[in-house]
């Protein structure tokens, strides 16, 4: 069985292919193939393959099947499983196993799924390449010399190698967006709130949801209504709204902030011709979001504040690595947490440590909170005028494994990607060609609940594509 | 200043620390709240212990329980509250930081303002009420000094606490206990928290003479360690003002044990907590409506329930305000008016000699055998004439001491007051006869006849009508003055 779609897979299982059978050749797969691109941190090969005989059974005994009947999804490391070591690509929590299903988990298993895999991540969803893994970078199953794109790179990995029809990833300032974009998938960052958190191993709390990752846009909404939904574990969760467009074409604004310091001249080209290609379907205009200017900056403030006191319960006290006791709880604490982190999470932590400090707090962090108000309000302004916002979803094309070092460079890589993150606005990437031989995203930003606006878009550029 | 400083105005200013008790579970999550007696690590969850990806889910009734308190104290309610992030690194931490609120930097406690009047009705004025996370509790065998392993119990972890902060203007440490004291009384009435309860209340206290500089007192246990660690404070800065050394700005530490402040850190080495919103936690909107709603819910305040026993009943100020402010005394109080009692003889005896005989018994005034049946009987006893007040004190003693009403004891040991005049006189004749010599000189001396008095009171063990007897001595003794016989 070699379906095409994860829709294609479940109405063919549903129809009484086998379950078990299926789950098995995608083992095989990546069996064969995952030693070379490293996209799983755990492959879930025992208790996948007992999900799946017990999926056969409940087919067998003619119950009602959910909507991703015996399809395997890849998960991203950062998501708890119960039983099933979440190790968040770190060090720290290499032996990890949460007592407990995310919210997320515990959707999928009801819409009748099989988790296959924890996927590899830039520790602490850290970094945009998938390099900042304790468990070694993932490569891009496009070309194993290149970076896949970060942080959810394993998930990304996972869905555009053939190892499972979809994954779940979390996006805090692009984690879905770019590696879809540099593997040539789709993925889905959703409104803040629509996606419960409970589960989710905090980065950046009041950036980051967790979205799916496919390689159609069908696909994509497929797994997206799965995970949907209020959820009263999640204070931050909202009931859920949709946004609808009125009839005839989408109008689409298209900020030139999108196309200016720092994105390459082959992206900037690519996606600008394939603008125009799309002229003839959607009504596309030119504006101008002076504030996006300053998201990066503001995003990072935020996201590494937020990181420097999500990332303080890592004691090593309770759980994760624990390295030789003696001296106080204090001199415990740095020993455990210098060896556990990563250089780029020290980094952050420090950074944001920084930035919440009493007499800085109001230069860094207060300043990137009225940052974020504004941006807010300026996307609000341009979605009373156009349905939907678009630019290139990376400003680089996938670069090589071990190309960018200077961490600047990885950082300005999030630059057309956070502010949907800071307005908490939903946005897709979605592949949109070829560009000097390797893939191009093209990003589409809706207003919160805008999800059906997007998968709409997405559907005709995927014809376009 | 130097030498005899006594006149200097001293200002204590409080923090208290309140669990909220009687909520099921914790503040955040579905845990058991009421931990105490547990063995360590067993109300735990992936919530409270902080595992990697749970989340905070706030308590409503917390929030209910925080408004009534708020309301209590005459504060004003945010319409809009935010709950704040406090970083810092202790093992008492499963988070290495603390869900709390600020009143700063944006943040928005539950309630701001607000007082409470203590007895002779001083006002202490309240800056804020705000809503937190109990840390976990660290255990060591022996001292923190010898103990090999610092051990952590976190079922506290996670349990609803409410702080109280008032401004500066309580000005010695007895009314710092006063203060304290009604507090409790308030929110016991309220039934939000169990003062009783070892650890329930906590108190941080400020302290700053003359305008000097501020001390904050840290790890008082108790009300009464509050007085003691107090005044030895105000004694350590006198000290030093009169030797002519600064106060430091610093926080100390009460040692119980040794009844001493000892420096914990010096301002300069005071954390920066990084306070910042709480990410997980929305901001929180209390409507005028569940504001409302909570007030109409609310028991009488013991403010509310001393200006009604004076207005209702006529009682005193005094013993409105101590019966008021005690649950077991108010609700004996009010059985007794409800089974016909007489609402001041009723008050007299519970804020005197009842209060007294229960201490000196160690009994507590919930004790099954404080009932208000004996007080109601022992104060009809009395108003009939039936026996004397004093009499009556013997036999409530008796009484609370077992389970015997005022009127069985009365019965059994017959006690009943002697007003029968024609077996009065008999005895008070008998007196006469007895003590002729004492007799004549009552009829010059007066504290003579007190004596004669005694005497009948003697015979009677007691019971004789104090009244009558009197009227009786007098009047033989002003037949023996005419030259009548003694008796007419």
């Amino acid at each position: 069985m070699t379906p095409k779609t994860a829709i294609d897979a479940r109405d063919e299982l549903a129809g009484g292919a086998s379950v078990e059978e299926y789950v098995l050749s995608l083992l095989e797969r990546i069996r064969e193939r995952d030693r070379t691109i490293n996209s799983f941190i755990t492959v879930c090969e025992a208790s996948a393959i007992e999900a799946a005989k017990a999926l056969d059974r409940k087919r067998g005994r003619g119950e009602k099947l959910g909507p991703l009947f015996g399809i395997p999804v890849a998960v991203k490391d950062n998501i708890c499983t119960i039983g099933i070591r979440t190790t968040c690509g770190s060090r720290m929590l290499e032996n990890f196993v949460p007592p407990y299903d995310a919210t997320v988990i515990k959707r999928i298993k009801e819409a009748d799924a099989i988790v296959i895999g924890k996927t590899n991540m830039d520790e602490f969803a850290m970094g945009s390449s998938t390099e900042n893994s304790y468990f070694g970078p993932t490569r891009n199953p496009l070309d194993p010399t290149r970076v896949p794109g970060g942080s959810s790179g394993g998930s990304a990995a996972a869905v555009a190698g053939g190892f499972a029809p979809l994954a779940l990833g979390a996006d805090t300032g692009g984690s879905i967006r770019c590696p879809a974009s540099f593997c040539s998938i789709v993925g889905l960052k959703p409104t803040y709130g629509a996606v419960s958190r409970y589960g989710l191993i905090s980065y950046a709390n009041s950036l980051e949801q967790i979205g799916p990752m496919a390689s159609n846009v069908d696909d994509c909404e497929l797994l997206f209504n799965v995970i949907r939904g209020y959820d009263p574990r999640d204070n931050t969760s909202l009931p859920q709204g949709r946004i609808e467009a009125k009839e005839g074409k989408l109008r689409i604004g298209v900020p030139k902030e999108f196309f200016m310091e720092g994105v390459q001249e082959a992206v900037g080209v690519h996606v600008r011709k394939f603008l125009d290609k799309m002229s003839g379907v959607f009504e596309i205009g030119e504006i101008s979001l002076p504030s996006l200017a300053y998201a990066l900056p503001a995003y990072y403030i935020i996201a590494m504040s937020e990181a420097s006191s999500n990332l303080a319960r890592y004691d090593g006290i309770r759980y994760g690595l624990r390295g030789e006791d003696g001296g106080d709880w204090n001199e415990t604490y740095c020993n455990n947490r210098g060896i556990g982190f990563g250089r780029e999470v020290k980094r952050r932590i420090i950074l944001g440590t920084f930035a919440l400090s009493a007499g800085y707090r109001n230069r860094y962090y207060i300043r990137a909170q009225k940052i974020r108000t504004l941006i807010r309000e300026d996307l609000g302004r341009a979605f009373k005028e156009f349905d939907l916002i678009a630019g290139p979803t990376m400003p680089v094309l996938p670069f090589k494994i071990g190309e960018k070092l200077d961490p600047l460079e990885i950082y300005m890589c999030d630059i057309e990607t956070v502010p949907a993150n800071l307005a908490g606005t939903p946005a897709i990437s979605i592949p949109c060609g070829m560009a000097n031989g390797l893939p191009v995203g093209l990003q589409l930003m809706a207003p919160p609940f805008g999800e059906g606006l997007l998968f709409r878009a997405g559907r005709i550029i995927e014809e376009l594509a | 200043m130097g030498g005899e400083a006594g006149e200097e105005r001293i200002k204590i200013g409080l923090e208290i620390h309140c669990q909220l008790t009687n909520l099921r579970t914790k503040l955040f999550c579905g845990c058991p709240a009421d931990y105490r007696g547990s063995p360590p690590n067993t109300h735990i969850c992936p919530i409270c212990m902080g595992l990697p990806g749970t989340l905070p889910s706030p308590n409503k009734r917390a929030i209910e329980d925080g408004v009534a308190v708020a309301i209590a104290l005459n504060s004003e309610i945010s319409r809009r509250m935010t709950f704040f992030r406090k970083n810092y690194f202790y093992p008492d931490l499963p988070k290495n930081f603390q869900i709390s609120q600020y009143d700063g930097g944006g943040g928005v406690p539950l309630a701001r303002g607000g007082y409470l009047d203590i007895e002779g009705g001083k006002r202490i004025r309240i800056r804020r009420i705000q809503i937190e996370e109990d840390p976990a509790k660290l255990v060591h065998e022996g001292t923190i000094g010898d103990s090999a392993a610092t051990l952590v119990d976190n079922n506290r972890a996670g349990v609803a606490l409410l702080e109280i902060v008032t401004e500066p203007d309580i000005e010695d440490p007895r009314e710092a206990r006063a203060f304290l004291e009604k507090l409790r009384g308030i929110l016991e009435c309220l039934g939000v928290s169990n003062g009783e309860l070892e650890g329930a209340m906590r108190c941080d206290a400020n302290i700053s003479i003359g305008g000097g500089t501020r001390v904050e007192i840290k790890n008082i246990s108790s009300f009464k360690e509050v007085e003691r660690a107090l005044a030895f404070e105000i004694t350590r800065q006198r000290q030093l003002l009169a030797r002519g050394i600064g106060v430091r700005r610093e926080t100390r530490h009460w040692d119980e044990v040794r009844r001493i402040t000892v420096s914990l850190r010096a301002k300069e080495e005071e954390e920066d907590y990084r306070y910042f919103p709480e990410p997980d936690i929305v901001p929180i909107e209390i409507s005028e409506d569940f504001i409302e709603s909570v007030r109409r819910r609310m028991p009488e305040l013991p403010d509310q329930r001393k200006e009604r026993y004076m207005r209702e009943f006529g009682l005193q100020e005094h013993n409105a305000e101590l019966i008021s402010s005690n649950n077991a005394l108010w609700r004996l109080f009010e059985e007794c008016v409800k089974m016909g009692g007489d609402p001041i003889e009723v008050s007299n005896w519970l804020v005197g000699d009842l209060i007294s005989f229960t201490r000196e018994l160690g009994m507590e005034l919930t004790d099954p055998r404080v009932s208000p049946r004996k007080i109601v009987e022992l104060v009809n006893l009395i108003r009939s004439g039936a026996i004397s007040t004093k009499i009556a004190k013997d036999v409530l003693m008796e009484s609370l001491r077992g389970d015997e009403s005022p009127e069985e004891i009365v019965r059994r040991r017959g006690l009943l007051k002697i007003s029968d005049e024609s077996l009065l006189r008999g005895i008070v004749e008998e007196v006469f006869r007895e003590n002729e010599g004492a007799v004549k000189e009552a009829l010059r001396d007066e504290d003579v006849v007190n004596f004669l008095i005694g005497q009948v009171m003697r015979k009677t063990r007691g019971k004789a009508d104090p009244k009558l007897t009197y009227e009786l001595v007098k009047r033989n003794l002003e037949r023996i003055a005419h030259g009548e016989g003694p008796s007419a």
